[in-house]
């Protein structure tokens, strides 16, 4: 007789489920899928043929995917490593300033603002060798007279990349540390004064642990950001030339939209969201071990 | 060695000025307590002593060394926090052995130091907990005990025991008194609670609004209150104050009795002068519940309206010229309140003071 009454939370949730499955779901599992067949945009019949894992063997033997993978994995540590210490070092003099300081900060948030898009094309710009500020400035100074190929050389370029990605994003670092910074109880840092501490010691014994956890927040969102960096290299050197600053999703663009080999690029797709996961589950557990140390797990 | 000087020192916080020109000597191995209400800037002082605040004005000195410049780490001095400040990243253990770490001692030297420490403070078995796992005295034992591994010259107290319940405070209070004798060291110690002051200080600096108001040893500013606000700080219950005029050798208390002139004070006092009579519930007892008194009393009828038993005596609120009045009773009998009674007063034990300047007259 009854018949099936679905609990009222779960009619409330159901728009949400069918939005989230919409907008989420459903397009994870057609690109999934699409990785297991040679599926090609000018091609739509090609959906349907099934080639198992052909796609994910032919990355892992490709030479060039590797390449890449390294690259992303070297500019992601480089950027880092570098933005951390620059954003510590920025926090830190912001800290001291008493005057001024909140329009330090809104300043500070600037480059954040930037489309990654526009920040691109800025230091297309900044590091193009005939009219770009680099070049001028080094040749104003005298210090070369030639046009240095900063875009065109491999390791110049991807110093340049590095550049845009540290200007862009050394700020995430700074204002999560200043957070840190600020939630630094006063007390111990005066009783580890009385203890004979040296302004330095201060700070590597007592404020450098509580800030800790605020560097690996910082850590694991700009390791998910470098691992899929894509437009700043899109539009400074477009991964080239002849594939010098490739990473891992400027090839799997390229691949994707203009070979249109979509069932080959979502499986590259695939194999490096584990680069991402790796990351971020790294600086979780890091993020947890500070914690605990300063006893705030829970 | 080390004596502390105060000499005219001011701190100012921006145009607010906080301590005004305080002068103060602190013998060697001195127990001096700070008291006074909050706000009074007993903090400041510990604090520009420690080396924690600029000193505005004046001058410190530890030991022979003015030390107005010194950072705290050149200063040889301890301080124990009101909210413990103990490092909540290290164990117990690295918590007391920080400061001789930092100092670079060979490592058996902080061993033996934090086991004596742990020792005289009984924390032995919590050396491997981190402060998160400790309660509130251990931790603040913890904060002691840090103090005291460094035998430093002088040690600072900002309200120790103000974050402990009343029972371990009384605990902890005898334990510092100890502390003091075993440790020979010089001891400055803040509190806002008379009661601490009065049992731990060889001396007491009682200070209001950022000036010292008296310095003396417990039973002087217990005895002779330099004013009316040490008077009503210092002992518990407060001194009871009645205002009054001086007429021949009578204070004729504003809506009250005529009172016979304080013989210590007579030839201090003018006919005419305004003026506050003090004195304490010990020595304002009804007639035959106190001890029969020797030398000049005062005799008058008084109302009282509520007692308190307190086992061996027993408080009385009654009121005398218009104003609420605590008196003591041995012998404890039942009372009715609003019953009046004959009531002595202990005339030797009588404070007079200025009514304008609410300083003593004696
Ligand atoms: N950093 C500061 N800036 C401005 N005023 C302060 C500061 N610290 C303390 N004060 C003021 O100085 C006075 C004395 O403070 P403090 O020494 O902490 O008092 P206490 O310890 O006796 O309670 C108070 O009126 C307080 O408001
Ligand atoms: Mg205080």
């Amino acid at each position: 007789m009854s018949r099936f009454r679905p609990p009222v939370w779960f009619v409330l949730l159901l728009p949400a489920i069918i939005i989230l499955a919409a907008v989420v779901l459903i397009p994870l599992i057609l690109s999934f899928y699409s990785s297991f067949t040679p599926y090609k945009l000018t091609r739509p019949d090609t959906l349907y043929k099934w080639i198992g894992t052909f796609n994910y063997e032919k990355a892992i033997k490709s030479t060039h995917f590797w390449a890449a993978f390294g690259r992303t994995v070297l500019l992601l540590t480089i950027a880092l490593n570098l933005e951390m210490l620059m954003g510590l070092g920025l926090a830190l003099l912001v800290n001291k300033v008493t005057y001024g300081q909140r329009a330090l900060r809104t300043i500070m948030m600037f480059p954040m603002m930037f489309s990654p898009v526009l920040v691109g094309f800025q230091f297309k710009f900044i590091f193009n060798d005939n009219v770009g500020l680099v070049n001028n400035a080094l040749q104003s100074l005298g210090l070369t007279d030639k046009a240095i190929p900063w875009l065109v050389d491999g390791q110049l370029a991807f110093i340049a990349i590095l550049t845009a990605e540290m200007w862009s994003a050394t700020s995430v670092f700074a204002i999560l540390i200043l957070a840190g910074l600020f939630a630094v109880p006063r007390d111990p840092i005066e009783a580890a004064k009385v203890d004979g501490c040296t302004p330095w010691q201060s700070f590597r014994h007592i404020t450098l642990p509580y800030i800790m956890p605020f560097i690996y927040i910082a850590l694991a969102i700009r390791s998910l950001d470098v691992a899929r960096a894509y437009d700043i290299v899109q539009i400074m050197t477009n991964g080239g030339p002849a594939r010098r600053t490739e990473l891992l999703w400027t090839l799997i663009g390229r691949t994707g939209y203009i070979d249109a080999k979509m069932g080959y690029a979502n499986a590259m797709g695939y194999i490096s969201i584990f680069l991402a996961i790796f990351f971020t589950v790294y600086f979780f557990r890091k993020l947890n071990a500070a914690r605990s140390e300063l006893g705030m797990a829970g | 060695m080390a004596q502390v000087h105060l000499r005219d020192v001011v701190k100012k916080y921006g145009a607010i000025q906080v301590v005004h020109g305080i002068d103060l000597e602190i013998q060697d191995n001195e127990f001096v307590v700070l008291v006074g209400p909050s706000g009074c800037g007993k903090s400041t002082t510990l604090r520009m002593i420690a080396g924690l605040e600029d000193i505005s004005g004046g001058e410190i000195t530890i030991g022979d060394r003015v030390v107005n410049d010194l950072p705290p780490r050149h200063r040889n001095i301890s301080m124990v926090f009101q909210n413990y400040a103990l490092y909540p990243h290290m164990t117990v253990r690295e918590n007391l052995g920080f400061s001789l770490k930092i100092a670079k001692r060979p490592q058996d030297e902080i061993d033996r130091a934090v086991d004596e420490a742990a020792g005289i403070l009984s924390l032995a078995e919590y050396l491997d907990r981190k402060p998160g796992e400790l309660s509130g005295g251990q931790r603040q034992r913890v904060a002691m005990g840090r103090a005291i591994v460094r035998h430093p010259e002088v040690f600072l107290f900002d309200e120790p025991l103000s974050n402990l319940d009343a029972k371990l405070r009384t605990q902890m209070r005898t334990e510092i008194k100890k502390l003091h004798q075993k440790v020979k060291s010089t001891i400055v110690y803040v509190t806002h609670d008379q009661v601490e002051a009065m049992t731990l200080a060889d001396r007491i600096v009682i200070m209001r609004d950022g000036h010292i108001e008296q310095v003396g040893t417990p039973l002087d500013v217990f005895e002779s209150p330099a004013n009316t606000f040490v008077a009503t700080f210092i002992g518990s219950p407060p001194m009871n104050l009645l205002r009054g005029r001086i007429t021949g050798d009578t204070i004729s208390l504003t809506d009250g009795p005529l009172i016979s002139l304080p013989p210590q004070f007579a030839s201090n006092v003018a006919d005419g002068q305004d003026v506050i009579l003090g004195f304490r519930a010990d020595n304002l007892m009804p007639v035959g519940h106190a001890m029969p008194m020797e030398g000049a009393y005062a005799e008058f009828k008084m109302t009282v309206n509520l007692s308190e038993p307190l086992g061996t005596e027993t408080l009385l609120f009654g009121a005398l010229a218009g104003k609420e009045v605590q008196a003591k009773m041995l012998n404890p009998r039942p009372l009715q309140n609003g019953e009046q009674l004959q009531f002595q007063l202990d005339l030797t034990r009588c404070h007079l003071f200025d009514a304008q300047t609410e300083q003593s007259l004696r």
